[in-house]
């Protein structure tokens, strides 16, 4: 192999050059900004998880199997995860095998970084050996796997169907310069490979394409447009790269170790925030799983479409999307890279002023605590628990057949636990609840705390401070006294389809909890999208706009959901979940305290111990 | 003086043609639904805010269409949404109360 160009120069390198530098400069500009933007303590911990193994090593793994697999996609949907990782592992195998072909050959030229991207350009074959023609074979076998990707791409533009996709993002102006950039970049590659094959060598797909134009173009100047053509396409996607949502390339590198260093968004706009905004690849996963998505009004009122707004600043918009979102989560539970979706929400709501703040002062938790006291387990119903008196009930009425010393404390009203506060981004007002709360809790004396509301409870485990207090939902605790014999169960022959509550489910991990107890009682099946694709129920507190009439159809989109089991009745753990379907639901809907209720009974031993 | 076990109280007249309903007025320019509330009283029976500082939404727009100072009433609301559940009109009570706390600057 030698240089075939003395200089190791030619002019069509000059658009691949220009887009190369314009896109580094902007990532370190990018980079720097965002470091800057951090606060000092999470710039700090970012620093020092770069440097702890343990996490640099589950970085690169990640970095791996997201960006570069898209391990998510595969497990979503075949064609798709062949699709994006095809064209990305492809790719960076190009890139790389680019590289070794240099060092191995021309390792002097290594310095020009344009060499290994233009190489079967600037060398001729002199010799052929088992280790070039290697070399070359992989060359074309990844090229070979990027195109499958390409024309899978083009196909799933007009059949995302096929891709498990009913809806996907419109693409702005600067995606589509972008995505028909990227088409054309491998096309042309092979055709650029092809005309010069038979100087530079090739494998099974150059040689044969090289021997078929030769028949008809056979004079080597042809070979320039192509290898012009080549360059230019690139330099014009590198141009756009940061303008399109093909900054998710970069910005995901960035991503995956900010968030292994544990760093949480605390700006609606600037550091990690950013950094997931520039994440969002558009893919459109997103419309799909949202519950609003179902109004076709509400479609443009997605995560994509979010992170879209966020980079044009174009507030109105911005505030209407933050405003309108449930919070249930399955944006980001369903996004390949994890996209806070409903975190960015919150905190963009945060930035509005309030001219009247209220104020707690007047309130006195431990006296409120104090009249409830002498239990040595609590039982908080929550608000929503309020009103689906029947919740409050079963709860009770378990605890007492188990035998167990508690007190409701808020039987007769009490303090909200702060999430709805929370969620209307009056991120003070919240924490100034959860210190009155924390009080309340602490002078009943209780060492459990028992919480049948999922809202309540993630706001528990996420805001409050109760070091000598455990906090569970009753489900676990239902399931440990089952277990220790203080509640005996019987098993009945009704089927249930269990809905997992947005707050259980996605905000607290609880999947497999319900499902353990209530197959203890009852008999269960599935519905169509369970765990954590679980549909929302539409009766979400999150929202702060959308009204009951808009809500009505993402109800009744999520109860077929659960009809699709085929199932008698409806069992959730969520008072507010069972409100909502209530209204609309053509079978029973019961909590599971109800059901458990239904079928427990008491020990012998522990109606002696009363 | 003698405890008679009644006391005249303060007068309660409300002068309609004196109170000032812009607050109402721009309230309702944000929160439309406003206007449909019948003062039915569901929110004043669920509301957790209710027993510190005598919240309810009933009271809040009662208040603004008297042109009473309402604030007092609001300061303890948690923004829990019990009120936005119960609400037969459908109103969206947690988006005007912050539409409300808002308009005050």
């Amino acid at each position: 192999m030698i240089d075939r160009i003395p200089s190791g120069f030619h002019p069509f390198v000059l658009p691949f050059l220009a887009g190369m530098i314009f896109v580094l400069s902007y990532c370190v500009y990018g980079i720097i900004k965002i470091l800057v933007q951090l606060p000092g303590e999470d710039r700090r911990r970012f620093y020092l998880s770069l440097v702890t193994p343990k996490t640099v090593l589950k970085n690169i793994r990640d970095i791996f199997c997201d960006c570069l697999f898209h391990v998510k996609l595969w497990k979503r949907n075949r064609l798709l995860g062949y699709m994006h990782s095809s064209i990305a592992f492809g790719w960076f195998m190009l890139i790389v095998l680019g590289h070794v072909e240099v060092i191995l050959f021309l390792p002097h030229r290594i310095r020009l970084f344009y060499y290994p991207i233009f190489f079967n350009y600037f060398v001729a074959e002199t010799d052929s050996t088992i280790q070039g023609s290697l070399l070359f074979f992989l060359m074309d076998f990844f090229l070979l796997v990027v195109l499958s990707g390409i024309v899978l791409a083009m196909v799933k533009r007009v059949r995302s169907r096929l891709f498990g996709m009913r809806r996907t993002a419109r693409p702005s102006l600067t995606n589509q310069i972008g995505l028909y950039c990227l088409w054309a970049i491998f096309p042309l590659r092979l055709l650029a490979e092809s005309f010069t094959a038979h100087i530079s060598g090739g494998s099974f797909l150059t040689v044969p394409a090289n021997w078929v134009f030769r028949q008809f173009l056979g004079n080597d100047l042809n070979m320039l447009p192509t290898w012009w053509a080549y360059s230019i396409v690139l330099g014009v996607f590198m141009v756009v790269l940061p303008f399109s949502r093909y900054m998710h390339i970069p910005a995901e590198m960035m991503l995956i170790p900010m968030r292994n260093a544990g760093l949480k968004i605390r700006n609606a706009r600037k550091g990690f925030a950013r950094v997931q905004v520039y994440s969002c690849p558009n893919c459109g996963v997103c419309i799909d799983a949202c519950p609003m998505s179902v109004n076709k009004a509400n479609i443009k009122d997605c995560t994509v479409y979010l992170t879209r707004q966020l980079r044009r600043g174009n507030e109105r918009r911005i505030t209407e999307i933050s405003d309108k979102c449930l919070l249930c989560g399955k944006c980001q539970a369903v996004c390949q890279v994890g996209v806070d979706g409903p975190g960015i929400r919150i905190l963009n709501r945060a930035e509005r002023n309030y001219a009247l703040k209220p104020d707690y002062s007047s309130i006195d938790g431990t006296a409120i605590g104090r009249a409830s006291a002498g239990g040595r387990v609590a039982y908080y119903g929550g608000c929503m628990t309020q009103l689906v008196p029947s919740i409050g009930r079963s709860v009770t009425s378990l605890l007492e057949k188990a035998g167990i010393d508690y007190r409701w404390i808020d039987r007769d009203g009490g303090i909200c636990c702060g999430r709805p506060m929370w969620t209307a981004g009056r991120l003070k007002e919240a924490e100034e609840i959860v210190r009155k709360n924390e009080e309340l809790i602490r002078a009943t004396g209780a060492v459990t705390l028992v919480v049948s509301c999922p809202i309540c409870y993630r706001m528990f485990r996420e805001s409050y401070h109760l070091p000598d207090i455990e906090v569970v939902h009753y489900v676990p605790y239902i399931q440990a006294l089952i277990a220790e014999g203080k509640l005996q169960v019987e098993h009945d022959d009704i089927c249930y389809a269990y809905h997992d509550p947005c707050e259980l489910g996605r905000g607290c991990q609880l999947y497999e909890e319900p499902r353990q107890l209530l197959s203890q009682v009852v008999r269960l099946s599935e519905a169509e999208k369970n765990r954590a694709e679980s549909v929302c129920c539409g009766g979400s507190l999150g929202s702060l706009s959308l009204s009951f009439a808009q809500r009505e159809n993402m109800t009744r989109a999520a109860l077929e959901n659960l009809y699709h089991s085929k199932a008698d009745a409806i069992a959730t753990a969520c008072p507010l979940c069972q409100a909502t379907f209530s209204r609309y639901a053509d079978r029973p809907v019961r909590d599971i305290a109800e059901i458990v209720d239904l079928h427990a009974k008491a020990n012998k031993q522990n109606k002696q111990a009363i | 003086m003698m405890d008679f076990g009644f006391k005249l109280s303060k007068s309660a007249t409300i002068d309609l043609d004196r109170a000032g309903t812009e607050r109402y007025e721009k309230l309702c320019a944000l929160s439309p639904d406003a206007r449909t509330c019948m003062a039915c009283g569901s929110c004043s029976a669920t509301c957790t805010a209710a027993s510190f500082s005598g919240m309810s939404v009933r009271k809040v727009i009662l208040g603004l269409q008297r042109g009473q100072d309402v604030r007092p009433l609001l300061s303890a609301c948690m923004l829990c949404g019990k009120c936005t559940l119960v609400c037969p009109r459908g109103i969206n009570t947690r988006r005007l109360i912050l539409n409300l706390s808002k308009s005050y600057d």
